[in-house]
């Protein structure tokens, strides 16, 4: 039994409320989901494996990597990074602002930062563990065709979320520091999402500017790129080379990450408090938000309508959200672009991209505006009919989708009039159907909630998923003059249907 | 010529509702316009269910509802132009101004632009939130954030308030504000009916007080009635209520 107060006994504690707060995320609450979800780990990973080894088992054998294996592997390794990054950055920005217990922790006479340097050293573990979890399938499939010597990449994830770790600390702090804790909590879930995105994002820009395609692998394995990469014997393929088995580069990655952690342990810790003072005084800040003029006559519906709107506008992580939508819609805007410039028929890639997007958006909007009400007692005691409730809030979410698409669609309508009216009939399609499923799933919960959105039914998550990539599918298939269009729009309106008769809404 | 007696501001008769067991069991009361009605109990008597039935947050299994007259639970949208509800843990949203949400509740109730407007202003200097009534209420004190909910509740006019817990949180500034807010509507001919744990509030505020527990009313009347009921005379309500308490979990 470790003494109270001592990092044994943090990291225990730690330990113990990150896999509580797991297994919640996981079977979002419910005891009697648990087996259940077990066993659809199990079949996920069981399938999982059958694609990583039909995808991987035949590179298991390779000799000494040559250039073009050190640039493709070390491109996935910093996508994989990237995303590490990323929710490392976010957990960071939840440790300082989102933490209950802080006000505990701070007010005890445990040392703040051994407290600290166990947080920072668990979200390292979350990271990495997250990571693994991914990875696990590839690596078992090249360990299995392999040998032991793949045994290392489990040791190269571990390090790259210490690495990923370390930075996301660094980073926030410095954000911290640069613009002010106020700030920081919008720009740091900005910054991590553009993070997450943006590696994916420049490999499909290259892509398309130089191959015209959106395949981001078309650049890792172009010869330009090969050519242009350092010599094999480079210090910077260490990592490739660790992931491939080289025993020297491993204990050179793993050391050096390690290193890098606990300088950031070191550096961040002791000062992590006043950080998370500061992040606390901040609910105590005001945001003026000064109107001039009187009230302003609306409707039942409209008063609702503008309420959903202003709020989406002023949600933070919303923000965050809808500009990761939005930067996903980059490549086909460049895509577009350069179709102008070519004169080429690529722009049919371009409509199941944007309707897979609507879809998408709709669903974390429809969700906000339909279960995550945070007055709902005061809204179902107005004197409005429930049906004009819902219909308000509908009305509201595709609004934005709207919005947010129509300036697209009016693009795709300058070159391809036909398209843009197939992409707009497939941006409607698939915004409705998303929210119609939050609809027929909705919950009652808190907007702050909306990270677990998808935990409180798995089954509203797919649909919603499967419905976004049927009604894409099919516009696809439209858009490229295909009658074959017809049988996929069936299935997206079966999605809907099955969805439908399953629903909370009709049991 | 006998006139006739005009329609009780709530009428409840013969309500039942029961989740894993029975939380309400046969409840009947009456409050009259101008009245000002505290119902006390202690916890899970039933208090907040039957005031979420009345403010039409749940659909009793049986027992009828009407509010100024209006069957609530065959008309819902017309009882609920009436009356105004606000629970102890304050419904508004952090991302709006005070004067946004009040806005946003005139909307909701239909009252037109002008109305709404004088209304607003007129509740947020009363209730001495001038100063923040274009700031985001995510900075609020609990205090202030009951204070913006009490402002929504009353700009559409209500002639029938449910408070769950009006005071709590409040500082003794604040608490006499609302007193002296829920008083004034009564006097004008509008009816509270309000559930509390101060017995003192309820002792000093009241025109009359009824008992709770089991889900059934046990006692109601003045103070001077519970008092004389209890047989503790002149006693604090406190002692009449633990008696009148203690007496129903006797029987039962």
């Amino acid at each position: 039994m470790s003494a109270p107060g001592s990092l044994a006994w943090l990291a225990r504690h730690e330990f113990r409320l990150a896999w509580r707060d797991w297994r919640s995320m996981i079977s979002a609450g419910r005891r009697r989901r648990t087996r259940t979800i077990v066993a659809t780990l199990v079949v996920f990973a069981v399938v999982m494996h059958a694609v990583a080894f039909s995808m991987l088992a035949r590179y298991a054998d390779g000799g000494e990597p040559d250039k073009a294996t050190l640039v493709a592997v070390t491109g996935c390794a910093l996508l994989a990074w990237s995303l590490m990054l990323s929710q490392g950055m976010e957990s960071v920005t939840r440790a300082f602002y989102a933490r209950s217990d802080l006000d505990l922790i701070l007010s005890s006479p445990v040392l703040a930062r051994r407290v600290f340097a166990v947080r920072i050293a668990i979200i390292a573990l979350s990271v990495a563990g997250m990571a693994m979890m991914l990875a696990a399938p590839f690596i078992n499939v090249l360990l299995l065709r392999g040998g032991w010597r793949w045994l290392g990449a489990y040791a190269v994830v571990a390090a790259m979320g210490a690495t990923a770790a370390a930075c996301a600390v660094a980073l926030t702090v410095a954000l911290f520091r640069a613009i002010g804790p106020k700030r920081t909590r919008l720009a740091a879930q900005i910054v991590a999402a553009v993070i997450g995105a943006a590696f994916v994002i420049g490999l499909q820009a290259a892509a398309i500017m130089s191959y015209g395609t959106l395949s981001r692998l078309a650049i890792l394995q172009s010869a330009t790129v090969i050519a242009l990469a350092p010599d094999p014997a480079s210090i910077l393929w260490w990592p490739a080379r660790a992931i491939l088995g080289d025993g020297a580069a491993l204990a050179a990655v793993f050391a050096a990450s390690a290193v890098l952690l606990a300088l950031a342990i070191m550096a961040f810790a002791p000062r992590f408090g006043e950080h998370a003072v500061a992040a606390a005084g901040t609910s105590h800040t005001v945001t003026r938000q000064r109107r001039s003029g009187g009230m302003r006559p609306a409707s039942p519906r409209r008063a609702l309508r503008r309420k959903e709107w202003t709020l989406l506008l002023r949600d933070p992580w919303l923000a965050s959200q809808t500009l990761m939508q939005l930067l996903y819609l980059l490549p086909p805007a460049l895509l577009l672009w350069r179709t102008f410039a070519d004169g080429t028929a690529g722009l049919v890639l371009l409509v199941p991209v944007l309707v897979m997007a609507a879809g998408q958006l709709a669903g974390g909007l429809a969700w906000l505006a339909i279960s995550g009400e945070d007055a709902p007692d005061l809204v179902a005691t107005a004197p409005v009919p429930a049906g004009h409730i819902v219909r308000a809030k509908i009305e509201a979410v595709l609004g934005a989708i709207a919005l947010v698409f129509a300036p697209f669609v009016a693009a795709v309508a300058l070159a391809a009039p036909l398209a843009a009216v197939i992409a707009a009939i497939g941006i409607a399609a698939a915004g409705a159907a998303a929210t119609a499923i939050q609809l027929w799933f909705r919950i009652q919960a808190r907007r702050s909630h909306f990270r677990r959105r998808q935990t409180s039914s798995r089954l509203a998550t797919f649909a919603e998923a499967f419905s976004s990539i049927a009604w894409a599918a099919t516009a696809a298939l439209a858009a490229a003059g295909l009658w074959i269009a017809v049988a996929a729009g069936l299935i997206a309106v079966a999605i809907l249907g099955g969805t439908r008769l399953i629903s909370p809404a009709r049991t | 010529m006998r006139l006739a007696e005009p329609a009780a501001a709530l009428a409840i008769a013969g309500l039942h509702k029961r989740f894993d067991r029975p939380a309400v069991n046969g409840f009947d009361l009456t409050v009259r316009a101008g009245e000002l009605y505290a119902l006390l109990g202690p916890n899970g008597a039933g208090k907040t269910t039957i005031l979420r039935m009345v403010a039409g947050l749940l659909r009793p299994d049986a027992g009828t509802i009407r509010v100024f007259g209006v069957d609530a639970l065959a008309d819902p949208v017309a009882a609920k132009q009436a009356l105004a509800w606000v629970s102890d843990e304050p419904m508004i949203y952090d991302k709006l101004t005070p004067f946004e949400y009040l806005e946003f509740v005139a909307g909701l109730w239909g009252i037109d632009a002008a109305t709404a407007d004088a209304r607003a202003r007129d509740l947020i200097g009363w209730l001495g939130l001038a100063e923040h009534a274009h700031e985001r209420c995510e900075g609020f004190s609990k205090g202030m954030r009951q204070k913006v909910a009490l402002a929504g509740a009353l700009v559409h006019d209500p002639k029938l308030i449910i408070l769950d817990e009006p005071l709590t949180g409040l500082d003794a500034g604040s608490a006499r504000q609302v007193k002296a807010v829920l008083r004034e509507r009564v006097r004008a001919g509008g009816a509270v009916i309000m559930t509390t744990h101060i017995l003192e509030v309820a002792e000093r505020m009241a025109d009359r007080i009824g008992v709770i527990a089991a889900g059934r009313l046990i006692a109601q009347g003045t103070l001077e009635e519970l008092h004389e009921r209890a047989g503790k005379g002149d006693t604090s309500l406190e002692d009449t209520f633990l008696t009148l308490v203690a007496g129903e979990a006797a029987a039962a």
